[in-house]
């Protein structure tokens, strides 16, 4: 009885944790695995719509490096946006130096829409383990 | 694509403001009024920001 308790609040978290990379991967997927399809809806375009600006305002998107403290930040941020970042690094978006005021806030857009990724999957992730109804 | 440095606040603004209000509260209704009151401060952080910034400068 015990066991079979245990392997079913394995199995719950396990779920939890799928719906948390999920949401991180693709923005409001984890909100989509909960039906919740209209919030779902509004973080994937919000999340994919920030990305997509940053780029065309002639953002950077940052590699992995152990140069500069806000370099590192920065590429913390922009892989909160899961796999946006990994195809704009994969088609070389964002790559082009960063030469105007604009372009610059093309940067901002990239990774604060990484950091919303990820209150959007940790929300999601709270709405599976019942911690936010 | 080039636009203003409002523009570009403005969308950060909506945008923000949007995912801070789905995720931030639980109830529909709640989820707007915290969405537009998000985006009236970003927006009022940016006007009062430049006017600060216009009169250090001057």
């Amino acid at each position: 009885m015990t066991s079979q308790k245990a392997a079913q609040q394995e199995s719950a978290e396990s779920k939890h944790l799928i719906i948390l990379l999920a949401g991180w991967f693709i923005p409001g997927a984890g909100h989509l695995m909960q039906r919740y399809w209209v919030r779902a809806a509004f973080l994937f375009t919000s999340v994919v719509s920030m990305f997509a600006i940053g780029l065309a305002i002639g953002g950077k998107v940052y590699h992995p490096n152990t140069g500069d403290l806000l370099e590192m930040l920065g590429f913390a941020g922009d892989l909160g946006s899961g796999g946006l970042y990994f195809v704009a690094r994969l088609v070389g978006w964002g790559s082009t130096p960063v030469l105007v005021t604009v372009a610059d806030y093309g940067t901002k857009f990239i990774v604060v829409s990484g950091l919303l990724n990820v209150v959007s999957a940790v929300d999601a992730y709270s709405l599976v383990n019942g911690r936010k109804r | 694509m080039t636009i203003t440095h409002f523009t570009a606040a403005a969308i950060f603004a909506f945008f923000a403001s949007i995912v801070l209000g789905i995720t931030q509260r639980s109830v529909p209704c709640q989820m707007v009024r915290y969405g537009v009151f998000c985006f009236a401060l970003f927006i009022a952080a940016v006007i009062i920001g430049s006017w600060l910034m216009y009169f250090i400068h001057s």
